[in-house]
């Protein structure tokens, strides 16, 4: 039998006991076990960004993020985001400026851009640039996506009154 | 006719957000991998670590034997039909039998309790090789004593094309100017970040199901039944949500499909299984490399008039669609530029690598890049300006191309001047400061293909008693927006909002049977075939709601919801009252279908004469690099293109679709190729396949694309092709644009910072020597 580690997750707020081999990533938790699928599987080994998760705020991939050291910390995960069934801005902002084609690489886009603003809510072009520099998309050549994360940040600005 | 300039449409023509877009967002689109089912196991596939080799014995008793695995295939569980897209190229098996032909060839599957196991399982399948002696280039393939890639395949000529449009010998022979030149384009893959992920069924009545991520799913429907030796009617594909396709496995069925259902068979529950990145990027399916010398004779003025290109295509070891490739690159000779004598000979060529299909600009990005850096080399040569090259052999609307394209809407000549204007052309071409340049690039493409086999395109509408529309086609969103468009069509004619309209998913059980995604023909065959199900429900709804109202059907006009006569607008119905009605009192139901199959017209592929597309989408581009000459590096400062997309239906869609193409352009052009040491590909992962980052495209403000608008009779509502053609001209254009920049020209991709460099620094010895003449690196 294998190997089994009896663990505690804090994700999208909910705390979720499981049963899971030492080795597992916090990807393979978050969807086999937890049935989150929103976190995208690629190329595994944290080259394009697919499998992005919050953890206390920061943007990682979580492929390459252990679930037991996830452990104690705040997890979010793209199904988190919207709250009482409305899209949060930055989720806005991407389907309104067509930042969506395929739509493999928005959770993770959607995701490190919050993650962006929380630091910086006011970033520049090359700030964005840099921020999604570990982010793959295949089909929009990132214009639209750039666009989007830019009404996004001025939206939130607009709202909070700054 | 309506102004396209003056949009008088409500839905088509504006910027409309994609309709799958918030579930996106949300996270909650159901892609393959995210299918979970009762009882589900996982596949994974046994792969061949030889290039060539015959298939001695194959034990998998210590397999079945672990703990957690429920069953093993082999190519013997197979009845040992190949399968293919075109029959006279039918040659693949859903796992090897007797012979491995490439690295990376599935050669057995596992279904186990998980992933890990299934994979642990995999060490455990004894396979006896004898290793046979492998050939990795196509010239040599070609060369007698070869080793054969396929018994009856002669010097592994694996498919053979040879056109003569007009009078070649006769034109060159009039020719004041003469010059050939030899390219070579390197293997590319797809790239899409969605690996291929299926789950197959096999239930107790024989119903076989397979989900997956597929553009095509009625070319899988297909082949699956043919692979798998069943009746058709017993298999049912359906298609999950599209995480990116660009062509290639997503296409067809590939073994993962084949092993999946029958694992399922043995074990009576459903098996999934997912390919990891490596996988994707060592196995079949990727753009052909070609060599291709492009012989052009012009007259001293710069006018084309005849051009010879002999092609040889590395086929790797299996044809995928690489017979229609052969003639699709010899058809994309005849535009953007009127050539008017052309001939044509090629050769794919099977050998020991990883198979070549299409992938998105099909053939036409390869031969676009030969054509439009040779006619730079010949506009400097004549002494004629880059610019006007190209517009003194732009075709023009209602000129017949030489192989037989009839051109209609065609504005290529405005897409010059647009470009010209938004790049600042004039100010910056040979003004540039060192190592920083500008080139130039045109390129072209088909908005869907009349073929031999399958080429029409229907769709189904079922207008509900809420005034919902109920779309469905045989055709994919793979990202495109083909969920929008073809919704914004239906909304259009029946006078509703988009977002009345929904859009299925392609079930090969129930919805109208399509060719699927590929060739640009979406918008074009599909969004026609939509069109005519809408005016038929519309007309259907007229007549409802003309017996209800006391009005003339022909009198009654469908907008806002509303069933409104012309005569008197007081006379109105909702649209869904007069479902309603219909349904209820008369036992009318609103279900219509149109089917679009482009006319009649056949192509000749033996003497490749013929009208492949009913329209043709001109594009240009301008492009400024700098290139640090230490390290050969080049850097994307500023990029301007236009396109004539005829009207664009979705700008919003439209300008996605040609930036996303001009990227992947850049990463073809810059970046991109499979590293391959005798047949094993040595960069399969992201991290040494370079793709495109957010750095390395320009600033937005420096990254401009331009609609001509055009009017194609032909098209839905005036629209053509859009996500292809203005991919086609790139990488001629950065090739061209390092030449200005640095004074060195590369006729081989990818125009990496090596060969950049190298050829720098060769161009600097050869002039420190004091030699004059100019230095072409390989
Ligand atoms: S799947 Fe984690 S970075 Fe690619
Ligand atoms: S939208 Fe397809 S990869 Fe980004």
């Amino acid at each position: 039998m294998k190997n089994l580690l009896p663990i505690s997750l804090r994700v999208n707020g909910e705390t979720h006991d499981v049963l899971v081999p030492p080795w597992r990533t916090l990807l393979e938790v978050l969807r086999e076990h937890l049935g989150l699928t929103g976190a995208k599987r690629s190329c595994q080994e944290g080259q394009c960004g697919t499998c992005t998760v919050l953890i206390d705020g920061k943007a990682v991939n979580s492929c390459l993020y252990l679930a037991v050291e996830a452990q104690g910390k705040d997890i979010q995960t793209i199904e988190g985001l919207a709250t009482g069934g409305n899209l949060d801005q930055i989720q806005k902002s991407f389907v309104q400026k067509g930042g969506i084609q395929c739509g493999f690489c928005t959770p993770g886009f959607v995701l490190a851009t919050k993650s962006l603003l929380n630091e910086n809510p006011n970033p520049s072009e090359d700030d964005i640039r840099t921020a999604m520099v570990g982010h793959l998309c295949r089909c929009t050549g990132y214009v639209q996506i750039i666009e989007a994360i830019q009404d996004a940040a001025s939206q939130l600005k607009h709202e909070s009154g700054n | 006719m309506n102004d396209p300039l003056r949009n008088e449409y409500d839905v088509v023509g504006r910027p409309t957000p994609k309709k799958d877009g918030i579930l996106k967002a949300l996270g909650r689109a159901e892609y393959a991998d995210d299918i979970s089912m009762p009882g589900m196991l996982h596949g994974k596939l046994l792969r061949s670590p030889h290039p060539h080799a015959r298939i001695v014995r194959i034990d998998i008793s210590r397999a079945q034997a672990l703990p957690g695995v429920r069953a093993v295939v082999t190519g013997k569980d197979f009845p040992g039909v190949k399968y293919g897209n075109l029959p006279q190229t039918r040659d693949y098996l859903p796992l090897a039998i007797d012979t491995v032909r490439y690295i990376g060839e599935e050669v057995a599957a596992v279904a186990a309790i998980d992933e890990d196991t299934a994979e642990e399982a995999l060490d455990l399948i004894e396979v006896e090789y004898e290793p046979l002696a492998a050939v990795f280039d196509p010239e040599q393939a070609m060369l007698p004593g070869a080793p054969l890639v396929h018994d009856n395949a002669t010097a592994n000529v694996s498919a053979q094309v040879a056109f003569e449009f007009g009078e070649v010998d006769k034109a060159f022979s009039r020719a004041d100017y003469v010059r050939e030149d030899v390219y070579e384009t390197q293997p590319v893959k797809q790239g899409m970040l969605e690996p291929h992920a299926c789950v197959g069924q096999w239930d107790n009545s024989g119903k076989i199901t397979l989900w997956s991520c597929k553009m095509s799913p009625y070319v899988v429907w297909r082949q699956l039944a043919m692979g798998l030796g069943v009746e058709l009617g017993s298999v049912r594909v359906v298609q999950t949500v599209v995480g990116g396709g660009f062509s290639g496995g997503k296409q067809e069925a590939m073994p993962m499909d084949f092993c999946a259902v029958m694992l399922s068979r043995k074990t009576g529950r459903p098996v999934k299984i997912v390919h990891t990145m490596d996988e994707v990027l060592t196995i079949g399916h990727m753009r052909h490399p070609m060599k291709i010398s492009l012989r052009t004779g012009t007259d001293k003025n710069g006018r084309i008039l005849a051009q010879h290109c002999k092609m040889i295509a590395n086929g790797g070891a299996y044809s995928s669609i690489g017979g229609f490739s052969m003639y699709l690159a010899g058809a994309m000779l005849n535009i953007p530029y009127r050539i008017p004598n052309i001939r044509y000979e090629a050769k794919r060529v099977y050998t020991n690598n990883g198979f070549c299909g299409a992938l998105r600009g099909h053939t036409n990005t390869q031969i676009c890049f030969a054509r439009d850096s040779q006619l730079e080399l010949i506009a400097a040569d004549l002494g004629v300006d880059p610019i006007e090259i190209r517009h003194r052999n732009a075709l023009q609307p209602g000129d017949e191309t030489s192989n037989g394209f009839r051109i209609g809407t065609f504005a290529f000549d405005e897409c010059i001047d647009r470009v010209v204007q938004l790049s600042g052309w004039r100010e910056k071409r040979g003004k540039l400061p060192k190592y920083r340049g500008i080139g130039f690039g045109c390129g072209s493409h088909i908005s869907g293909a009349r073929l031999m086999g399958h080429s029409a395109s229907a769709a189904e509408i079922r207008v509900q008693e809420d005034g919902t529309v109920h779309l469905s086609t045989g055709s994919t969103d793979v990202g495109q927006g083909a969920d929008t468009v073809l919704s914004m069509i239906a909304a259009e004619v029946l006078g509703v909002e988009v977002n009345d309209v929904r859009f299925a998913l392609v079930d090969s059980d129930s919805t109208p049977v399509d060719p699927g995604t590929f060739g640009s023909r979406v918008t074009f065959f599909t969004g026609n075939a939509v069109k005519r199900a809408a005016e038929d429900a519309r007309r259907q709804l007229a007549e409802i709601a003309g017996q209800r109202m006391k009005a003339n059907p022909d009198d009654l006009v469908f907008r806002g919801r509303e069933i409104i006569s012309r005569r008197d607008d007081r006379q109105r119905m909702s649209l869904k009252d007069a479902v309603r009605w219909g349904a209820f009192q008369t036992g009318r139901l609103v279900i219509s279908h149109g089917t679009y199959a482009a006319g009649d017209e056949k192509i000749d592929f033996r003497t490749g004469h013929g009208n492949l597309s009913p329209a043709y989408n001109p594009s240009a581009c301008a492009v400024e690099v700098e290139v640090d000459p230490e390290t050969g590096q080049v850097k994307v400062v500023g990029f301007w293109g236009a396109d004539d997309s005829g009207f664009p239906l979705n700008p919003l869609a439209v300008k996605g679709q040609v930036i996303g193409a001009t990227v992947m352009s850049f990463g073809h052009a810059l970046y991109e190729t499979l590293v391959r040491i005798d047949g094993k590909v040595m960069n399969p992962s992201f991290r040494d396949y370079k793709m495109p980052l957010t750095t390395d495209v320009p600033k937005l403000t420096d990254f401009q694309h331009s609609n001509v608008i055009t009017w194609e009779p032909e098209g839905p509502f005036g629209a053509k092709e859009a996500g292809q053609g203005a991919g086609t001209g790139v990488i001629a254009a950065l090739a061209n644009a390092i030449y200005d920049a640095t004074g060195v020209r590369l006729n081989s991709l990818p125009l990496s910072p090596d060969r950049i460099r190298f050829a720098i620094k060769q161009k600097y010895e050869t002039e420190r020597a004091g030699k004059e003449s100019p230095v072409a690196a390989e």
